[in-house]
């Protein structure tokens, strides 16, 4: 079966061994590296497609990086229609990767998940479109309603059993909008 | 090993030597990953690969590989093949990827994997190894899938996502201790099937 062990057929063995699979792991990457970049810009490109309303430019050429957030500027003809804005809440079981859309008023147009790790069944309904805090966010502007769950006083029904993910959604939508006024108040000098 | 045939190679992977019903290894990914069929399937699946390419990998090189290196040598080729899966899973099922995150490079570490490398790979030939690598991976996935398809059933009300019973279900299957219950019952079940046979 196995040969003796002896230093120099270790240390050669070893090193032969790993020489090939570096060679194959990099071989793979480059194959791949591609694919999973085109992956990931459609997961972001779908997002924004979701939370602004119709628009004809590419948001993701013009990505303004702020802190954790990133904000893609959505138009339409040339006017601005609204921004989607990428930010990180922390959920329940680990980060809650979010997008935020805002018509330029300040009002939410939609909001879209882009990874979670809640638990299924119960925060990992944060997905579902239709869910109570999803739903209830849609129209409102956080400058004016109070965005928090109904236990906090707020004005959002929490997921049955899942108020911490509920909350991390909230504080998400909260953040977003922080960023939308610094945006919105960087551009208006300008107009 | 009973039987020397290859089919009798797949089939002793899949019942006699159940990486999860009989041998209880590689219990982290079955209790965490299986909160779905889907789930299951998708992690089964993406075991049997790497358990099948390492097996291979393995029983052709053990011959070169002096005895004192062989852990680290058989570790470096599983994480290799590990690597390379999670990255054609990024790839071309997103998806998938996403749901099964964290576990797909939690395999290297499975000891089914380097189990089988150290018990079977080492000392056979490389279609044998091959063989008892599909056995196994289809043991354990076949195992991963029940034990989704019984949690997604009674926790979400659905199977393989489609729902079929309006309502939340019993959630408590879907967490933790759910997996725990199932697993114990479903074990349970095979022993005595498989005591029968």
């Amino acid at each position: 079966m196995a040969r003796q062990s002896t230093f120099g057929n270790m240390v050669v063995s070893l090193s032969v061994i790993c020489l090939v699979c570096a060679a194959v792991l990099g071989v793979v990457y480059c194959i791949t590296e591609k694919p999973i970049a085109d992956a990931e810009l459609a997961k972001v490109n779908n997002a924004i497609a979701a939370v602004v309303p119709a628009f004809d430019n590419n948001p993701s050429d013009d990505v303004q990086v702020l802190g954790d957030s990133k904000v893609y500027t959505a138009t339409n003809g040339g006017s601005l229609v609204g921004y989607a804005i990428q930010v990180k809440s922390s959920g329940f079981g680990g980060p809650l990767q979010m997008m935020v859309g805002f018509t330029p008023d300040g009002t939410i147009y939609n909001t879209s998940i882009i990874s979670h790790s809640e638990t299924p069944g119960l925060g990992a309904k944060i997905t579902d479109d239709n869910i109570q805090p999803r739903a209830q966010v849609k129209g409102k502007n956080p400058g004016v309603n109070n965005i928090s769950v109904s236990k906090d006083g707020g004005e959002i029904d929490a997921i049955t059993a899942s108020t911490i993910t509920s909350r991390a959604f909230l504080k998400g939508v909260n953040m977003a909008y922080d960023v939308f006024k610094q945006i919105s108040e960087n551009n208006e000098p300008e107009q | 090993m009973s039987r020397n045939s290859k089919l009798g190679l797949i089939i002793d992977g899949i019942i006699k030597n159940n990486p999860t019903f009989v041998l209880v290894l590689g219990m982290c990914p079955t209790l965490g990953t299986t909160t779905s069929a889907i789930n299951g399937l998708g992690m089964g699946v993406a075991t049997m690969c790497v358990l099948i390419l390492s097996n291979m990998a393995i029983s052709a090189v053990a011959r070169f590989i002096p005895d004192k290196v062989r852990i680290p040598c058989y570790i470096v080729i599983i994480a290799t093949f590990v690597t390379v899966v999670q990255f054609l899973l990024q790839a071309y099922v997103p998806s998938l990827y996403e749901t099964l995150g964290l576990f797909i490079p939690l395999i290297v570490v499975n000891c089914i994997v380097l189990g089988r490398a150290e018990a079977f790979a080492n000392k056979n030939s490389v279609i044998d190894s091959a063989c008892d690598g599909l056995g196994v991976g289809l043991g354990f996935t076949i195992a991963l899938t029940l034990i989704g398809l019984v949690r997604e059933v009674l926790g979400s009300g659905s199977a393989f996502g489609f729902k079929f019973i309006q309502g939340d279900g019993m959630l408590a299957f879907v967490l933790a201790p759910g997996a725990f219950l199932v697993l114990g019952y479903l074990m349970v079940l095979f022993r005595k099937i498989t005591k029968k046979a």
